[in-house]
């Protein structure tokens, strides 16, 4: 099934859909440029544009709802820069509004939970400011109906992550870490921006119904280099190899940040560049082939850094990693996948939100600490935050019929049916998750406590466990909700188009029962060796495969030996050149002129008398020498 | 027939310029320079009277003029050295130099 013609539409909720955007772009605004006079409330107006933003979506959604499904993509113009070639507008569609109300609300949830999460911070006004900058931004990128309204909010989320990935600047490692996650998106973005000027010198236009709709009267070769640009842009965003290594030190900003940005949303936005961009994958299949192996094998390098990971936030980082790689693996298949891969982006926004929030609220109870060798036993202190968080776990292992067993096993199933090498392989990653989730709950809530001495854990305040709670009943009933009978492939089919059998759903299908296999051994794995034996308080040495895993996989190692040395070399040479040989050019010509000057000014001594010698020595000369021409 | 005016003329100059070269007082060397502007008028008129017109005429007329307004400053300016320094040596005004 084809996706539907877009139909352009004003009035009702869809016609103010600008407003998603514009509200959370004036809490920014508001907060950024009244300064402290708006501390007291800051956070309360932060708060209430997340919340003004999800309304609009929810009633955009319903609007949307009362179309046929063959209507249900309605183009809103807003503004014609260069008339026939330029225009600004905003596509609302089942697959913008999904992300629409998946950013919004989990937005909320965390904005309300940062209010109890920052209360002790100075500058907890700021980090209201840039969180509504991110909802706009990101809201931009999913609700732009051209690539370059999307470039905008895809730099936006950009900024917004840079700017709270260093929201403690005064910490070297967060200034460094901001930094990083900004260079290394660079790279992505490049190859994005260069995708989007060869779609205008291929098809004239940057609007997606004019590129999408036209995408089979291109020749493969192009699409091939469009989807592979494209997908180097996913990378960047969706810290996918080999543009993995911002993600984990992006942990350094504050943990609402990890949860909404690197978790739930923002990272997201690869895989729904691929999504979206589905008509020119689909006509280039070398391009497919390389994101169903970037996907896999970010899937299982984002799980092996998972398992030897000690700090909680990088553990749930790894696990990110893994999981958008699942869901660029199904995106990558083409229409098959995209119910999946977009159905598991949004499970996985609400229970990997539930997580990190909940993984924040134990950091909170134990002064920051995020080591997990000096947790355990937290079950009982903190029974709000152990319930959600197992909820959460639960539903990213994929115990049956928990979120994460519909959405992931919907991604493996398809995938095993495209590919058996991709499909063993997502299976294999998916084992890799019951081990190292299992191993991070057996550390923090289970087992003996290995406390600090001055550390006395308490539960969080309701503030911070209501968006816990609500989040982890997205986490347990979503999946089935979305999943069963293909309610999700149906409402997004006309926006990203459909495989022509719809795919029925089999709970006990060899494929499903290998991976239910594969995650209790790894649980039970992990509860050997992390829940039932004794942790010690410092990392044993471990093979050199833990430390292969430790070290990140050596992808800084790697990024550090092929870009950043060569680059500080050149940096040098650059620096040695401009000093020796520009400065000296110049310098040593001054010098020179200097020099010479210097010399020749002895020459005015203050005597007329011999002022008057070498003038009348001059006319002989012009005398003799007219003499000795004249004669010629 | 003007040769010899033309020889006094650059005899004239010659004196002229090697007073200017060789003394020290500067109202010498202004005389020096008056001389040898003068000789340039003898040297204008001869040529005026062989050519049978009037062009170097006018031009002695011109330097005559360009002398007196030269003399006007000139000789204040030795003056007031001479009232400064007590001395009308050109080689004691040496100061603006290197």
């Amino acid at each position: 099934m084809e996706p539907a013609e877009i139909i352009q539409h004003s009035g009702g909720a869809i016609g103010a859909a600008w407003l998603m955007i514009a509200l959370p772009l004036v809490g920014a605004a508001v907060l950024l440029l009244g300064g402290r006079r708006t501390d007291k409330f800051g956070h309360l107006l932060g708060v209430l544009m997340a919340v003004a933003s999800f309304v609009v979506a929810a009633l955009s959604f319903v609007q949307l709802l009362g179309f046929a499904p063959g209507e249900r993509r309605r183009g809103i113009e807003l503004y014609e820069f260069i008339p026939g070639l330029a225009k600004m507008g905003l596509l609302v569609d089942p697959l913008s509004i999904s992300f629409c109300l998946l950013i919004t609300f989990v937005g909320s949830l965390i904005h309300v939970y940062s209010i109890g999460y920052m209360a002790h911070d100075p500058n907890r006004r700021r980090f209201f400011a840039y969180l509504n900058l991110f909802v706009a931004a990101m809201l931009l990128l999913v609700l732009a109906d051209n690539y370059v309204a999307l470039f905008v909010g895809w730099e936006g989320v950009g900024l917004a992550s840079y700017l709270l990935i260093g929201f403690w600047q005064h910490k070297p490692s967060a200034a460094t870490a901001a930094k990083k996650a900004f260079i290394v998106n660079r790279v992505g973005d490049f190859g994005l921006l260069i995708g989007i000027f060869t779609i205008f010198a291929t098809f004239h236009t940057l609007a997606f119904d004019g590129v999408l709709a036209n995408a089979d009267k291109a020749s493969s070769g192009t699409l091939t280099a469009i989807g592979l640009l494209l997908l180097v842009g996913a990378c960047g965003k969706s810290a996918q190899l080999p543009l993995q290594s911002w993600l984990l030190d992006a942990m350094e900003g504050p943990t609402p940040v990890s949860a909404l940005i690197h978790a739930a949303t923002m990272v997201t936005a690869g895989v729904y560049l691929i999504v979206r961009s589905g008509p020119i994958f689909q006509g280039a299949e070398t391009a497919q082939i390389v994101v169903t192996i970037v996907g896999v094998a970010t899937l299982l390098a984002g799980a092996i850094i998972g398992t030897a990971k000690d700090d909680i936030k990088k553990a749930l980082a790894g696990s990110t990693m893994s999981q958008i790689g699942y869901m660029v693996l199904a995106a990558g298949i083409g229409k098959a996948g995209y119910a999946f891969a977009i159905a598991h982006l949004i499970t996985h926004g609400f229970f990997k939100a539930d997580m990190f929030l909940g993984a924040g609220s134990v950091m909170h109870a134990m002064n920051d600490e995020v080591n997990m060798r000096k947790y355990g036993a937290l079950r009982k202190v903190m029974p709000v935050t152990f319930v959600t968080f197992l909820i959460g776990y639960l539903a990213i292992i994929g115990f049956p019929l928990l979120s994460g067993y519909f959405t992931k096993d919907g991604i493996i199933e398809t995938v095993m049916e495209h590919n058996a090498v991709l499909g063993w392989l997502a299976v294999l990653g998916a084992g890799i998750t019951g081990f190292y989730m299992s191993r991070l709950v057996f550390m923090t809530f289970f087992g003996a406590k290995r406390w600090e001495p001055t550390a006395h854990p308490h539960e969080s305040p309701a503030v911070m466990t209501w968006p816990l709670i609500i989040l982890s009943i997205g986490a347990i009933g979503l999946g089935a909700f979305l999943v069963l009978g293909n309610r999700f492939m149906t409402f997004l089919a006309p926006a990203v188009g459909a495989p022509e059998e719809m795919p029925a759903f089999h709970p006990f299908s060899p494929t499903g029962l290998a991976t239910l296999a594969l995650v209790a051994a790894g649980a039970v794995f992990a509860w050997l060796k992390y829940g039932r034996a004794e942790v010690p308080a410092l990392a044993p040495r471990g093979s050199f495969l833990t430390t292969f895993a430790r070290r990140d996989l050596y992808g800084d190692a790697l990024n550090e030996a092929l870009f950043m040395r060569p680059g500080q070399w050149l940096t040098r040479l650059a620096v040695f050149f401009d000093n020796r040989g520009v400065d000296g050019l110049v310098n040593g010509l001054a010098a020179g002129i200097g020099g010479t000057s210097g010399r020749l000014r002895r020459v005015q001594t203050g005597f007329v008398r011999s002022y008057a010698l070498s003038i009348f020595l001059g006319a002989a000369l012009l005398a003799g020498a007219w003499l000795v021409v004249g004669n010629l | 027939m003007t040769t010899h005016y033309l020889v006094l003329s650059a005899l004239l100059f010659a004196i002229g310029g090697v007073g200017v070269l060789v003394r020290r007082n500067a109202i010498v060397v202004f005389m020096c320079v008056e001389l040898m502007l003068n000789a340039c008028n003898l040297a204008f008129v001869t040529f005026a009277r062989q050519n049978g017109n009037l062009d170097g005429q006018v031009i002695a007329f011109f330097v005559m003029i360009v002398a007196a307004a030269e003399v006007v400053i000139g000789l204040a300016i030795i003056v007031t050295i001479f009232r400064t320094r007590r001395s009308a040596s050109v080689d004691d005004v040496s100061l603006l130099k290197y």
